[in-house]
């Protein structure tokens, strides 16, 4: 009989949410509270949930430390590849305005593609720290729990 | 100048901006490049490429323009602005030229020091301190000067870590860096903090106008200049703040300890006279009072003790780490001076001694390249074994003892009469002192290399064995830098006066080049 039976069912309903709710923060900032930092940290934290509960090797056939890496690098592609678009564009570096014909509408592309590259990289940062450290020799066994 | 119609007009007006994208951009993608090979080719573009927009941007400034580039179209003072000036455009150019001087050493040397695994990341996160320190340079924005502090740390962090596949106590060294460094830039943020809450800007130029009407600001502003001397003088290794200094230069990969001593600390000193005499101004009492006591208390006394440190060292990295603080001694004190004269002389000295350093640091990698030395002991009779090697070595602590038709000597003679200049006599003495004990220091590695005979391994005389030609070339080129300089330092005392110029506004600080 394994030990941790309630924290097993209740994290396997709740981070279906946490992933949602973080994608909810994402969207949602550029008209309130949250962005792409906030929302990395919270879907960061689904992954890091997954991993307590069900153990870091199960976490790294769901999340594999390879694609973490490259999510690193790929966030600040899209944030720094955004800038390289208006530049391309004719505009400066990062200047949104000129991503759509009406500049309001450019700001608000700019910033949800930014935002983007930020939860990326935000979230592949998180599991890729905790990993490095959860991925050390365990001083406590389960038995000892 | 007509080597500036050479650059697209696009490049120009957007080059303060491409400098700092290309390589952290790059930097990003070699991180997850599988070839070693191609990092680096990759990494050694991108510096040839930051160098040769660098070299527009100075040709540019010393047209007479000055450029402001907003970042995402937004104007100073509300968004962040990218300010090339005569300040800014030398440290710029210095900077991309050595990471491409370091980049030709690296390719044997990393090979040598870095695990095969380690190696794309490692050019990577070399691409980003170097995107680092030159965004603190270039931009214009108090707060953004933070961030780039940030990123150059944090990469020259791990840089430093790099050096365990060689020497395991490169992870104390980059531990203790990293929080000492850390340290200092809280000190650093909070001091921008505080001024941030005195004149409710952070763009440098506003921020100034605002201090200038408000003659100096309240308290907070006191504070704000205390926090933020402590937080740069952490960075540059000021005297008392420099104990992370030695064992990061000493353990780190020679590479990054090459490009560090010749970038990363002349950096932050460029920030120190940048907020010194820019934002705050000599003027308002209590700044003119700081630099009078503190920069060249501390600077005095850096050039004092950390040259008497560097006379007892055994390794030689270490000896140079030392004659590092005290060489920044030399800087704070012309900074100190709070002249136009002595702006320039500590502003020259930090240009000439980045190709002094950064050669000298070279050859010594070469050394462990070939024979695995660092102890002073062991460097018996290198005179023969590595000729080319001890001649450039030579040559460069001839430039920094500070001998006639040397770039040492022209920065020590230029910061000596701008202290003569304020009757400091004593300030006199002490650099010439200090050259003596500098004397004394590199004559302990060259007294062992030319006067002994090399040792005798296995019954044979050690044989000959020159280092690769990739790193003869870059300690070549910077020892003959260091000669050109010092025969002719017309263009160094140009670029020295420029700066000091736009720090105080009188003209030509300096009398012309001082040449022997």
């Amino acid at each position: 009989m394994n030990p941790h039976v309630i924290l097993r069912v209740v994290s396997k309903f709740l981070i279906p949410l946490i992933a949602l709710f973080a994608f909810y923060v994402q969207f949602h900032g550029d008209f309130g509270p949250g962005g792409g930092f906030q929302a990395g940290v919270i879907l960061a934290a689904a992954v890091i949930l997954y991993a307590l509960i069900f153990g870091i090797d199960a976490a790294k056939k769901a999340v594999p430390p390879s694609a973490v890496r490259i999510g690193m690098s790929l966030g600040v592609l899209i944030y720094g590849g955004t800038g390289v678009a208006t530049w391309l564009l004719g505009a400066n570096f990062l200047e949104y305005g000129v991503l759509a014909h009406d500049p309001s509408h450019g700001q608000h592309y700019g910033i949800l593609a930014v935002e983007l590259g930020v939860l990326f990289s935000v979230a592949s940062v998180m599991v890729a720290i905790f990993y490095a450290f959860g991925s050390r020799q365990p001083d406590l066994t389960d038995e000892d729990w | 100048m007509d080597l500036l119609s050479f650059f697209p007009e696009w490049v120009m007006t957007h080059g303060a901006a491409l400098l700092v994208v290309l390589p952290l951009l790059m930097g990003v993608v070699l991180a997850i490049l599988p070839s070693e090979k191609l990092a680096w080719a990759l990494a050694f573009i991108v510096a040839l490429i930051c160098s040769v927009l660098a070299l527009g941007l100075v040709l540019q400034i010393f047209g007479g323009e000055s450029l402001v580039y907003s970042m995402g179209g937004w104007d100073p003072p509300h968004g962040i602005s990218y300010v090339v000036d005569a300040l800014s455009a030398p440290v710029l150019l210095l900077i991309s030229l050595m990471a491409v001087l370091c980049l030709l050493y690296a390719w044997p040397s990393v090979r040598a020091e870095v695990e095969p695994k380690k190696r794309a990341p490692f050019y990577a996160a070399f691409l980003v301190c170097m995107a680092g320190l030159l965004g603190m340079v270039v931009t214009g924005d108090a707060f953004n000067v933070f961030v780039f502090l940030e990123v150059s740390s944090i990469s020259t962090y791990v840089l430093v870590g790099m050096g365990a596949s060689r020497d395991r106590r490169a992870l104390t060294a980059s531990f203790n860096y990293l929080i000492l460094g850390s340290i200092g830039a809280t000190f650093f943020v909070v001091g921008l903090g505080f001024l941030f809450m005195e004149t409710g800007t952070l763009n440098m130029a506003d921020m100034a106008r605002i201090l200038r009407d408000l003659d100096g600001g309240s308290r907070v502003a006191q504070v704000a200049f205390a926090f933020i001397i402590i937080g740069l003088g952490l960075k540059l290794a000021m005297f008392p703040l420099h104990v992370w200094l030695p064992s990061a230069y000493a353990h780190s990969p020679s590479f990054v300890t090459a490009f560090l001593a010749s970038t990363a600390t002349k950096a932050a000193l460029y920030l120190l006279l940048r907020f010194t005499f820019t934002i705050f101004d000599v003027n308002i009492n209590y700044v003119g009072r700081a630099e009078m006591i503190l920069l060249v208390g501390f600077g005095v006394a850096g050039m004092i003790f950390a040259s008497l440190q560097a006379i007892f060292q055994t390794d030689a990295r270490r000896t140079l780490a030392y004659s590092s603080v005290a060489q920044v001694g030399y800087m704070l004190l012309g900074i100190g001076l709070a002249t136009a004269a002595g702006a320039a002389a500590g502003y020259l000295h930090l240009l000439n001694h980045a190709v002094i350093k950064g050669g000298l640091f070279i050859c010594l990698g070469a050394m462990w390249y070939r024979f695995g030395i660092t102890r002073i002991s062991d460097f018996r009779g290198l005179s023969k074994t590595m000729p080319w090697t001890m001649g450039a070595f030579t040559i460069s602590a001839l430039s920094l003892i500070g001998v006639p038709f040397t770039a040492g000597f022209v920065s020590k003679v230029n910061l000596a009469t701008a202290a003569a200049n304020e009757g400091w006599w004593w300030a006199v003495g002490v650099i010439v002192i200090t050259s003596i004990l500098a004397i004394i220091y590199m004559g302990n590695i060259l007294k062992e290399a030319y006067f002994k005979e090399p040792p005798v391994v296995n019954g044979a005389i050690v044989a000959r064995n020159e280092a690769p030609l990739m790193m003869l070339i870059p300690m070549w080129a910077l020892a003959l830098a260091s000669i050109a300089i010092g025969i002719n330092s017309d263009l160094m005392v140009q670029a020295a006066n420029g700066a000091a110029e736009l720090l105080f506004p009188v003209t030509n600080a300096l009398p012309g080049g001082v040449t022997p």
